[in-house]
């Protein structure tokens, strides 16, 4: 096994571009943390953890609200040491809008389209999850080919989300845009691909309680065929790009490590938590929907720094076109929806039910509590960029505010989630 | 078809290394003594019934849930406040009586009233083991005056900004939070909008002006055609 470069991701780097044959990843394995007990407890920390002692005069910088690097109407109030952080706040709910009371004013199916609004970067993702939750609390089944398109758009969201995220990570280092415009460029394909189906670039709202809202446009899958075929070359321009980019490597290698006790303690999901190092993706470990019918791998960081997290999203990417050309090649005819499911009045049992998907920023999931009505009783979200922000402080704490700016980038969150 | 529907627990994948719920309550009440463990049935999806924890005790479960070597809820994934009225129950029954020397039988409506609470829900989960969803529950005791539970952030970090969420939308006091003010919500904020009987102010940025004071005093000098 060759090492061509001499950090850790780079192994991962060269399992993904085919240089070295990867073991067989065990997904079922259990995930190895240390042993409960003394280790976790040092984990919670006091509210304002005793500032030491400065060499000079401390000085407080309230970053934000529309700081541009900051990813929309987000404060950080800093106390800086120097140049160095020892303390940070985060502060939101600029955008804050109680979606939750929304959501107990309306109907089941008059909620969906409000959760294109949570993360408006992956609408089709939240569909999903709020129709996971409503399909296990009504015990409704969804059509074989419904479930592929779920798939299939499930994953293309995760390709704008990661291929976007990249591109904004990269802009808040300085590269003034042009990532993000290839990024954007990528973008664009898929945005047409989900206008022809849904009608809406951004809010789409297609997916339902037992299925999706219409069947494919014709012409639909080949179009997607092309833009899943193409993107591994838009990928391996970006690695070139960017991967042994010795700014970016510069910026990032070592920065704002997040250890893997803490990871799971503070409840870190998705692309972040991986990089930490712990093998835990919904994909695999509920395999809700079809998920296990695809061959994937779940890559993983070995030192949980923004490089790491940046490397975490390229190699997903790779995954999700795997997924996207099995799913693609598989699909089925039939119908898309139940057609016993009734939409309109729409009245689940009394209970409730907790239904949560890998969205490309996290665990996603919605709690409801039903009391036999037409409106839900309680409607929770469980928003993975808004809990995602709670070990920003413990992954800033000892860097500079510029480098806070980058880590802030890597955990990759959206306003419209985080706020609500 | 939908693993998600027909799975027979609610986890999925490898789970199912879970004790049952009953099995898991009497291992709580023996490793915490005198907590007060109830289970409450979840009539939709049976597999997500929850555990009703006393707040006294909530900390301990929860640490016992974390640190147990085949439990190792090590990951608590959301935190949700639910806010319940006050609850009627209308009861029928039937009674004899002695009216005028003769025995009637009177049908008589009686009213309970269970007093509303404010509840805390904790969905865990294991990373390690790959098992779950354990449902933990806590409750208030009304929701006027004693709207206190026990912070669980001390157990997993990631209910701090959850439980802040909480407290803000619904007024619950976590006992044991580190940090506990508003997240979401303005400090200067009174109420707690979430709450079920929570009443809109017309609007959200009223502030007094002088104009308040004036525009009374106009009124009394140029009365509208028809109000004085």
């Amino acid at each position: 096994m060759s090492k061509p470069l001499d950090f850790d991701a780079a192994e991962q780097l060269a399992m993904a571009t085919g240089d070295v044959e990867p073991e067989q990843l065990d997904h079922d394995a259990p995930v190895s943390l240390p042993p409960p007990g003394p280790r976790y407890e040092a984990v919670p920390r006091a509210a304002s953890p005793a500032i030491p002692e400065p060499e000079g005069e401390l000085l407080e910088v309230s970053v934000g609200p529309h700081h541009p690097s900051t990813h929309g109407v987000f404060r950080m109030n800093v106390v800086l040491d120097g140049e160095k952080i020892v303390q940070l706040k985060p502060v939101f709910g600029y955008l804050h809008r109680n979606h939750e009371k929304l959501g107990e004013q309306t109907t089941y199916l008059g909620n969906m389209p409000y959760t294109d609004r949570l993360d408006y970067f992956c609408s089709l993702s939240n569909n999903w999850a709020y129709a996971l939750a409503v399909e296990k609390l009504a015990g409704l089944k969804v059509p074989e080919r419904a479930e592929y398109i779920r798939v299939i758009t499930a994953e293309l969201t995760r390709l704008v989300n990661h291929s976007s995220l990249v591109g904004f990570l990269l802009h808040d280092m300085g590269t003034m845009g042009t990532p993000l415009m290839y990024a954007f460029r990528e973008r664009e394909k898929i945005l047409d691909a989900f206008e022809a189906l849904t009608g809406a670039r951004m809010m789409c709202n297609y997916h339902r309680f037992g299925g999706c809202r219409v069947d494919l446009p014709p012409g639909w899958l080949d179009q997607v065929r092309t833009i899943v075929d193409n993107f591994p070359r838009f990928i391996d321009e970006m690695e070139r790009l960017l991967s042994e980019n010795e700014v970016l490597i510069a910026r990032t290698h070592g920065v704002g490590v997040l250890p893997p006790e803490l990871a799971v303690n503070a409840g870190v999901t998705g692309p972040s938590l991986r990089a930490s190092g712990i093998n835990y993706d919904l994909r695999k470990v509920d395999r809700y929907g079809i998920y296990d019918r695809f061959q994937f791998r779940v890559p993983l960081g070995e030192k949980g720094d923004v490089y790491d997290r940046y490397m975490m999203r390229i190699l997903e990417m790779r995954e999700s076109v795997k997924i996207l050309q099995q799913a693609l090649r598989d699909i089925p005819e039939g119908p898309v929806i139940d057609p016993k499911v009734r939409l309109r009045n729409f009245t689940p049992p009394v209970g409730e039910a907790y239904g949560r998907i890998e969205a490309p920023k996290g665990e996603l999931g919605f709690y409801l509590i039903s009391d036999g009505s037409k409106k839900p009783y309680r409607y929770r979200i469980r928003p993975p960029s808004f809990i995602n922000l709670t070990v920003l402080e413990d992954m800033c704490r000892g860097h500079t505010l510029a480098d806070a700016v980058i880590i802030l980038g890597a955990v990759d969150i959206v306003l419209g989630e985080v706020d609500r | 078809m939908s693993a998600c529907a027909s799975s027979p627990t609610s986890g999925g994948g490898a789970s199912g290394s879970l004790p049952s719920l009953e099995a898991l309550r009497d291992r709580l009440l023996e490793a915490v003594p005198g907590a007060q463990i109830q289970i409450q049935p979840n009539p939709a999806v049976p597999e997500q019934s929850s555990l009703v924890v006393d707040p006294a005790h909530a900390v301990a479960v929860a640490r016992y849930l974390r640190d147990a070597e085949d439990l190792r809820l090590d990951y608590c994934s959301n935190v949700t406040g639910v806010d319940w009225l006050d609850a009627f129950t209308e009861e029928t029954v039937t009674r004899t009586r002695v009216v005028e020397g003769r025995e009637v039988t009177v049908e008589e409506t009686i009213r309970h009233r269970r007093p509303g609470y404010l509840e805390v829900v904790y969905h865990l989960y294991s990373m390690s083991l790959r098992h779950g969803p354990v449902i933990l529950r806590q409750r208030t005791r009304n929701r006027v005056d004693d709207t206190r539970v026990a912070s669980l952030t001390p157990v997993w970090r990631s209910a701090e900004f959850q439980e802040r969420e909480v407290y803000d939308l619904f007024g619950v006091q976590f006992e044991g939070h580190p940090d506990l003010r508003r997240i979401l919500m303005w400090d200067e904020f009174a109420d707690h909008p979430m709450r079920k009987d929570y009443v809109e102010p017309d609007d959200y940025e009223y502030e007094p002006t002088p104009n308040a004071e004036i525009l009374p005093k106009a009124r009394r000098h140029y009365p509208l055609e028809g109000t004085a």
